[in-house]
């Protein structure tokens, strides 16, 4: 099963619905008497509702119920809440305002909804809504989180005192600053993490079904995680109890973490469904995604390394100030804390780390996780300032990186993280040969005879994921535990369905997983299905996010595999009179070692169905389940080289090389590896060259509300990316892999950056690195 | 979008009429912008007066130097004109490079025009080739009919029926595009004719829309070549400035567009 099972590059089973436009999306749901909501959202970033007058809008054609906020909390539906508890540095717990799912009396986002209106279509809703009358207070707004903790600026929530969540520490602050004092040499940087807008192609939707005969709730939605959005809204939004809401999170369109959040529309669409009797569709638009999907990143950090005189890293302080925007949404307070900090070491060995973080309400829609979701912040804070140390010491970027290079595993980390495996040298080795990087300099040469300023950029990225050991992150805070659960179904005919609690929405865990089952059991991959999504097929599983569904969703598939496999084995020793020893499973065979005497998978199935002869006391059928809880977070690292020319006449920057050198551990299909690099890197090179979220800081509109002004990369802004992949197997997951998901990501921005501030001699220099700002440099840097 | 009422009218006097019949009727040409307004609930006309299927706007006719586009002429028909580009490649160059494939097949020149987008290619390519817009009513110069953000000499009712203009010795056309929209963040059309007038019309830079610029006009009537542009300062107080370029970078962004133009030209 070479061609089908572990590394190989088989060609995905779900693109055929995808690519003929057969795929199943929430918003192609439809149910009889299915109507259609609208949401009236604030036009303000900050006001006071003084009263909603809905009775004009009432009377309008097509019009079922238009509801509010009040009538949502006289029927008890909770706050939306955030899941993971953080403490600052003076024992206080973090400060949660209240995030209505429909505001009543304030509203702290352009963007917040108020109201829902439920109508025979979608224009009709519309129309309605427009029909509302809100008369709103309007309130100062603040959306920059270092002026929303100034004196005298807008307060958003009474609980917290200067916009100030929490104010949190990790590391020994002493060892650092006394690294600092001794230092031969201290680089010192600012750097700014752009705000990111999320863009998943398809937008949400949820459809909400109240079935009044059963009292019971059924949710489409476009989820990563529809076991976390049902436990959830059960226990903590009292939309009802879990046995009585069924979840679905059918084909979704891509994800990339603003889909593991419950928002306010899922909770108010279940609750709108009961209280109007009809099924509730709602489907965001482009414009309302940008307004209200969980934005990504917003850092702004102050950092100082320090060296002795061999170059050696002694000690790193930072200062880190993190935009949660209006609310604290579902896994907000650990992205800049515990996916964030506790990777600071980087690929360095770096004896005193301290990290401050301090967590800020303002006018803008709430932040979360974003495809590497506190690492890249990391990343790009860590290799923006080695490039610079580097610079400021005169020595060659990849001389200072292995000088500091972690080389013996495991490799305790001042901050946290354990890494249990890695060869940082061996990328970088793989990332500089493959970029010819000794040939930069004719190559520059060569570059300047054309007018051009070329410029070359690497960045050494570690980070942490396959999220996590459950009892490790609920010691750090966390609400619920990330294992992962899967169910082995073999069928009387030997066919298989994997029932897993990961969820797929783009990442091919209907080609991935069959392989995995193909590479134990010899059988086809299209004699497996993968079935997840669904709460009443799929048992309790916590999604995906943070690269973990090879890591742990196909562990748990493995331990669920290797009690199949243990009972089949039982049962052909049985009938082939062996010791249960002996057998061996191949090419789709269970066979004696070592004799001719094989049965086929398919009858082993067959007689644990019909249970004619079993081996005494056992029971009949072939169906395993198994929880998975990693032992530990998995590590990829690499090195990733930008080449870039820039025009200096009109600062244009062109990406002329881009090299990629992963450690994923094990990889189980290498095309489908690659091309979650590649997304990854594009999303990367969109977040250095082109993708800002911005805010008027004057009234909070949004202004990048559209594509026409939200830059997003396009296939013409990017070059072919040159990968490679190094294999140091991760020692804690029964596969050795590791995530592959955010890698891209989160390696990528730092590079290019270094790059362009090399080529035009001006390190001054903020993502996204847009031809008015490189030219401005560049200027300023002659 | 709101409702509204959808007419195909058959002919430029049907048009017309249908639209004077209405409360508050919109001419609907390629829609590129009309339709994306109205599905933002933006613009809310009562009634469309679809213009593409009329015959009279239909089709490019070139006569020796002289070239009549008609106004419902697609981009794609203007890039791909076999007549056009033998008589002025560059407005067929600008053409191509306007929108994506689905916008050059939709999208019309009339339209462009009506429309006058601050940041639309087409205005610069009529500036400087001293193009006329014929109309229902009259014949109007480009330099009188572009004159303002969204504004043209267009009356109540009148609809533009072609534009002309007499093919120039040399033309080109550079445009740098905004990184998120594609639309012209700054671009320059030069053109020059055999008498040796030239014209520098500069799009998606002036904060009072498209623009000539006289100094650059000047200098390339001396001598046509891209280095004929060095010396000249572009005065940034006039133009643009918005979360994706200020008025300084823009400024610069004429001159090396300018420049480039006549490189391509």
């Amino acid at each position: 099963m070479g061609v089908e099972g572990i590394g190989a590059s088989v060609a995905r089973k779900e693109d055929k619905r995808f690519l003929t436009g057969k795929g199943r999306y929430t918003d192609d749901m439809s149910v009889p008497g299915m109507k259609y909501a609208f949401f009236v959202r604030s036009p303000y970033a900050h006001a006071r509702i003084k009263s909603i007058d809905m009775s004009a809008a009432k009377d309008m054609p097509g019009v079922i119920g238009i509801l509010e906020g009040k009538q949502l909390q006289a029927d008890a539906i909770g706050n939306i809440i955030c899941g993971w508890m953080i403490h600052s540095k003076d024992g206080s717990p973090m400060k949660m305002g209240a995030w209505r799912p429909l505001a009543h009396e304030t509203v702290r986002y352009v963007g917040d909804a108020v109201a829902i209106v439920v109508a025979d279509s979608l224009g009709e809703a519309r129309d309605a809504a427009e029909a509302v009358v809100v008369d709103y207070e309007v309130l100062p707004a603040v959306t920059e989180a270092v002026k929303a903790l100034e004196a005298g600026q807008p307060q958003l929530h009474p609980e917290a005192p200067n916009n100030l969540i929490f104010d949190w520490q990790l590391g020994d602050g002493v060892a650092a600053d006394t690294a600092i004092a001794e230092a031969a040499h201290v680089t010192e940087i600012t750097l700014r993490n752009n705000r990111l807008a999320p863009n998943p192609m398809e937008p949400r939707a949820t459809l909400g079904i109240y079935d009044s005969a059963e009292d019971h709730y059924t949710c489409y939605t476009t989820s990563q995680n529809p076991h976390v959005a049902r436990l959830v809204m059960s226990a903590f939004y009292n939309v009802a109890p879990e046995n009585k809401l069924r979840v679905i999170a059918p084909d979704v369109g891509g994800g990339f973490g603003s889909k593991i959040y419950i928002y306010p529309e899922e909770i108010v669409c279940l609750w709108a469904s009961k209280k109007t009797g009809v099924p509730v569709k709602w489907t965001c638009d482009r414009t309302e995604a940008f307004l209200t999907d969980a934005h990504g990143r917003d850092h702004v950090s102050t950092v100082k390394m320090a060296f002795d005189k061999d170059n050696r890293i002694t000690g790193l302080k930072v200062d880190t100030i993190a935009n949660l925007g209006a609310y604290m949404s579902l896994f907000s307070s650990a992205v800049p804390t515990y996916l964030y900090a506790t990777l600071l070491s980087g690929q360095y060995a770096i004896p005193a780390i301290h990290a401050n973080v301090r967590t800020v309400y303002t006018n803008t829609v709430p932040v979360d996780a974003y495809r590497g979701a506190g690492r890249p912040e990391a990343t790009y804070l860590l290799e923006r300032t080695m490039e610079t140390a580097a610079r400021e010491l005169g020595v060659s970027p990849a001389e200072l990186r292995r000088k500091n290079f972690v080389r013996t595993f495991p490799y305790q980390t001042p901050v946290i993280m354990n890494y249990d495996a890695g060869d940082y040298e061996a990328s970088l080795e793989a990332a500089m040969a493959s970029a010819d990087w000794n040939g930069f300099a004719a190559r520059k040469a060569e570059a300047a005879g054309r007018g051009k300023k070329r410029g070359i950029g690497m960045s050494c990225y570690i980070e942490a994921c396959g999220i996590a050991p459950s009892a490790a992150v609920g010691s750090l805070g966390a609400g619920v535990g990330l294992w992962e659960s899967a169910e082995v179904r073999v069928n009387a005919v030997g066919t298989i369905e994997v029932m897993t609690g990961s969820h797929s929405h783009g990442q091919g865990h209907e080609t991935t997983f069959a392989q995995l089952v193909a590479d134990r059991l010899g059988i086809p991959i299209d004699n497996v299905n993968i079935v997840h999504g669904d709460t009443d097929k799929v048992q309790m599983g916590m999604g995906t996010y943070g690269s973990r569904s090879g890591a742990v969703g196909m562990s748990a598939v493995v331990k669920a595999l290797d009690k199949v496999e243990a009972k089949a084995k039982k049962i052909a020793a049985h009938l082939m009179e062996a010791d249960e020893s002996d057998i061996v499973i191949e090419n789709g065979e269970l066979k004696v070692a070592g004799t001719d005497k094989a049965l086929p998978w398919f009858q082993v199935a067959l007689a644990a169905y019909t249970a004619h002869n079993l081996p005494a006391g056992m029971e009949p059928g072939l169906k395993e389940g198994a929880f998975y809880d990693p032992s530990n977070f998995t590590f990829p690292a690499g090195c990733y080289i930008c080449e870039v020319e820039v025009d200096p006449e009109t600062g244009v920057t062109e990406i002329v090389q881009f090299v990629a050198a992963d450690d994923f551990g094990n990889i189980i299909n290498p095309m489908i590896v690659e091309g979650q690099v590649h997304g990854g890197i594009a999303q990367g090179i969109g977040q250095a060259l082109l993708e800002n979220v911005q805010y008027d800081p004057q009234n909070g509109q949004l202004i990048t509300a559209s594509y026409m002004d939200y830059a997003m990369p396009r296939a013409d802004d990017l070059p072919s990316f040159k990968l490679s992949h190094q294999n140091t197997p991760c020692p804690s997951n029964p596969l050795g892999i590791k995530g592959c998901g955010e890698a891209g990501a989160i390696g990528s921005p730092p590079a290019l950056i270094n790059a362009i501030t090399d080529a035009i001699g001006n390190n001054n220099l903020t993502m996204p690195a847009t031809p008015q700002k490189v030219w401005a440099a560049l200027n300023a840097a002659n | 979008m709101y409702a509204t009422n959808y007419h195909r009218a058959s002919s430029v006097q049907d048009a017309v009429k249908l639209k004077s019949e209405a409360d508050e009727g919109k001419y609907l040409s390629g829609g590129m912008t009309l339709i994306a307004t109205m599905k933002q609930r933006l613009a809310a006309p009562s009634d469309l007066v679809d213009l593409r299927h009329i015959p009279d706007l239909k089709g490019i006719s070139v006569n020796g130097k002289s070239v009549r586009i008609g106004a419902a002429a697609t981009h794609f028909d203007v890039a791909s004109s076999v007549e056009l580009k033998a008589a002025c490649p560059a407005i067929c160059d600008l053409a191509h490079h306007i929108g994506d494939p689905h916008v050059r097949h939709m999208g019309t020149i009339g339209g462009s025009v009506a429309n006058n987008d601050p940041a639309a290619d087409y205005p610069a390519a009529l500036l400087a080739l001293d193009a006329v817009v014929v109309t229902n009513a009259r014949e109007i110069k480009a330099a009188d009919f572009f004159t303002g953000l969204f504004e043209t000499a267009l009356e109540e009712g009148e609809m533009i029926v072609a534009v002309t203009f007499d093919a120039p010795a040399k033309a080109g056309y550079a445009k740098f595009r905004n990184p998120a929209s594609r639309y012209a963040m700054t671009g320059v059309f030069v053109a020059r004719r055999d008498d040796g007038d030239v014209r520098v019309a500069v799009t998606g830079a002036g904060a009072g829309g498209v623009f000539r610029h006289s100094g650059m006009e000047a200098a390339l009537a001396a001598s046509w070549s891209p280095d004929a542009l060095s010396g000249i300062a572009v005065d940034p107080s006039d133009l643009l400035s918005d979360i994706h370029a200020n008025a300084e970078y823009r400024a610069n962004l004429v001159k090396v567009m300018a420049k480039r133009a006549v490189a391509a030209a």
